[in-house]
């Protein structure tokens, strides 16, 4: 039984992180309609970023502010370079736009780091209890990712410019008439969104040894927990995450774990045929 | 006069070319075998260089100069079938070594055995590929079947009344086809498996395999698959403070890199198909030392076992040719049917049964564990015991 519920824990605790992941993904989509194939690459970056500020000396949870602004300015650079001239094109052309952008940086990436695994050696205390061991690492990561959550909500929901990044995923033509200055909208939402995939990148490098490759894994995850949630809502973003992170920790003592993804695409593919617009429907 | 010039060099061209002995394979420069596939090919290279300064492969009365053909394979089975049927039919190669990885290896077999090109396999153990009646392809490392073994016999020696062991692995071809035959030898020899299961390769959350390993009650955990799914599961094997007295994986402990992982390393065993610290008797080539020597002259750092398979894949087929006394690929096959020699990386001989032609013989497994020495992570030799470095750490926790 203790194995059961430890599963289910680790389980929702890993599935907080890969939503923050999703939100990345989902905000990007819900305000631009570009579907974000860098992604991956941008999660492996936030990895590498932790794992060089960490070489400099920095702890990683305080090395999370540096990722966090890192993160931002290379979105604005991605949306200002890949993006912004092929916006409003037909939606293969920023596909592929932001899928060059993802070899770019893997390329780069293969070629200073190697697809060698590289680990965050840091102290993690474990709690145990009952028998169930958690890592400090795990929980931080949790934390962290609800907390990004409602800072992101104060953000979009509480203050004038996260209004403005609202308006213009609603109707980008109206809030122009309104006097936003979209373009510049448009592009520190690009920046928020890589911001949160290298955020969420540097928290999946507090818990696993990783490689230049491994952001691909959670970009998976995050199409999925999107699509989940519903594309475009960041809460269904969240909430997707979960769902994905609790199906993986619910089965995986019942079954072989390599069973695991096939019971996770077949519970998503059931999820939408009930809820076709995810589970809390789309754009918000 | 000019015209004159152009047929005499051409012949000069022509015998210039002859002297030459080419040798084709692929690389995974890109991708995920990256580290490990380059490191072999850093083995291979230094043979080259190690031959062509003696002046080649003696043959008869003439010496060829090894070349090497290779491209990058991005770690895909799909471009290997294609680049080695390039290799063959393009290139024109003589022989051809193998990529790296069974995986990838078994995709390359299919194309030497229709063409009929000798390969020598390193970096693959996967014993499969050779249970297909291949006739061209021979394998350097100790096979899959007996990867293990050895590990299972180590901790058997260590503690007698250990009975309940763990086997988890990586999905892959090669760590499925280690696991299998580590289940049947330690069902052999009185082991309890108490959980036997696989994890696919992408994992990076062991969380729920732990917990698994931990309601199984196992003492003893043996498995794992690459580097990277090894070096994640040791961490957190660490960090969920498994109670395990000994955990043995595959590859990753036994590469340099894995000291990266601090206090997590700590114990840690692994099966290695070679370390720089073997006391071989070679009968031909190199011995260790000197391959050690001249592979930190090359490249600036100790040598892993992946490297010294290249070397000896080279080496192999380089004593084969000289025993032939020929390029003829009929009489090179028959020198590798019959070869029975110690070279520096341990012994070699292939089975020439045609249920499992070319399947490695003679090559044996050293085992290795991550120790505290001087206050630094250390890799230390603790099996078989009369070329051990150091004593086993037994229980590790």
């Amino acid at each position: 039984m203790t194995e059961i519920i430890a599963s289910i824990l680790d389980g929702l605790l890993i599935g907080l992180v890969y939503g923050l992941a999703s939100i990345g993904l989902t905000l990007i989509f819900g305000v631009m309609d570009v579907v974000n194939l860098a992604h991956g690459a941008v999660i492996s970056l936030g990895m590498f970023s932790l794992y060089l500020l960490f070489g400099a000396g920095l702890h990683p949870y305080l090395a999370l502010v540096p990722v966090a602004v890192i993160g931002f300015f290379l979105g604005i650079l991605i949306y200002q370079i890949a993006v912004r001239r092929i916006l409003d094109g037909p939606p293969l052309m920023t596909l592929l736009a932001t899928f060059a952008v993802s070899m770019i940086i893997v390329g780069i990436g293969t070629a200073v780091w190697s697809t060698s695994p590289y680990n965050v050696n840091f102290k993690v205390q474990t709690l145990n209890i009952l028998g169930y061991t958690v890592t400090s690492a795990r929980l931080i990561a949790a934390l962290a990712a609800v907390l990004v959550t409602f800072m992101l909500y104060y953000f979009l929901y509480r203050t004038t410019l996260g209004k403005a990044v609202r308006a213009v995923s609603n109707n980008r033509e109206a809030a122009e008439l309104m006097g936003i200055p979209s373009q510049q909208i448009l592009a520190i939402s690009f920046g928020i969104g890589t911001a949160l995939a290298m955020l969420s990148g540097a928290l999946i490098a507090t818990l696993f040894p990783f490689t230049i490759l491994s952001g691909s894994i959670y970009e998976l995850k995050s199409f999925v927990a999107s699509v989940l949630g519903g594309l475009g809502n960041p809460t269904g973003a969240l909430f997707g995450g979960v769902i994905l992170g609790l199906i993986e920790g619910s089965v995986a003592p019942f079954i072989a774990i390599s069973w695991t993804n096939v019971i996770e695409f077949v519970i998503f593919v059931l999820i939408l045929l009930f809820f076709p617009t995810g589970l809390l429907g789309g754009r918000k | 006069m000019k015209k004159l010039w152009i047929p005499l060099l051409l012949a000069l061209a022509g015998m210039a070319m002859a002297q030459t002995v080419t040798i084709g394979l692929t690389v995974s420069k890109t991708g995920k075998y990256n580290v490990e596939s380059v490191n072999q090919l850093n083995g291979i290279k230094l043979w080259q260089k190690w031959i062509n300064d003696q002046g080649g492969i003696p043959v008869g009365d003439k010496r060829y100069k090894v070349e090497l053909k290779f491209y990058d394979d991005e770690s895909k089975a799909e471009r290997v079938q294609q680049l080695y049927s390039r290799l063959i039919s393009q290139d024109k190669v003589d022989f051809l070594i193998s990529p790296y990885s069974s995986g990838l290896t078994a995709k390359a077999a299919v194309i030497s055995e229709q063409y009929g090109k000798i390969m020598v396999a390193t970096g693959a153990a996967s014993d499969s590929i050779f249970e297909l009646g291949y006739e061209n392809v021979y394998q350097i490392y100790t096979p899959a079947s007996r990867y293990l073994t050895a590990t299972l016999d180590m901790i058997k020696a260590a503690d007698a009344n250990l009975k309940k062991i763990a086997i988890v692995y990586e999905d892959s071809k090669f760590a499925k086809a280690v696991a299998s035959a580590a289940k049947d030898y330690a069902k052999e020899i009185g082991f309890d498996v108490a959980l036997f299961e696989g994890y696919p390769p992408s994992t990076t959350d062991f969380g729920p395999i732990i917990n698994k390993i931990k309601a199984s009650g196992a003492e003893a955990l043996v498995g794992g698959g690459h580097y990277a799914d090894g070096a994640t599961f040791a961490r957190q094997l660490y960090e969920q403070q498994a109670p395990l007295k000994m955990i043995a994986l595959l590859v990753a402990p036994a590469s340099d890199e894995f000291a990266q992982l601090g206090e997590a390393a700590l114990g840690v065993a692994a099966p290695s198909q070679w370390e720089p610290l073997v006391k071989y008797t070679p009968d031909c080539g190199v011995t260790p030392e000197q391959f050690v020597e001249m592979y930190k002259e090359a490249y600036g750092k100790v040598p892993a076992y992946r490297a010294a398979g290249g070397f000896a894949a080279g080496l192999v087929l380089q004593r084969a040719i000289m025993d032939a006394g020929s390029l003829d690929s009929a009489k090179v096959r028959a020198a590798l049917d019959n070869m029975d020699l110690t070279i520096f990386f341990g012994k070699i001989k292939f089975s020439t049964d045609p249920a499992s032609h070319g399947l490695q013989l003679g090559h044996d497994m050293v085992q290795i564990q991550w120790q505290m020495k001087d206050n630094q992570l250390s890799k230390e030799i603790v099996w078989p015991l009369d070329a051990k470095t150091s004593d086993l750490i037994y229980p590790i926790r």
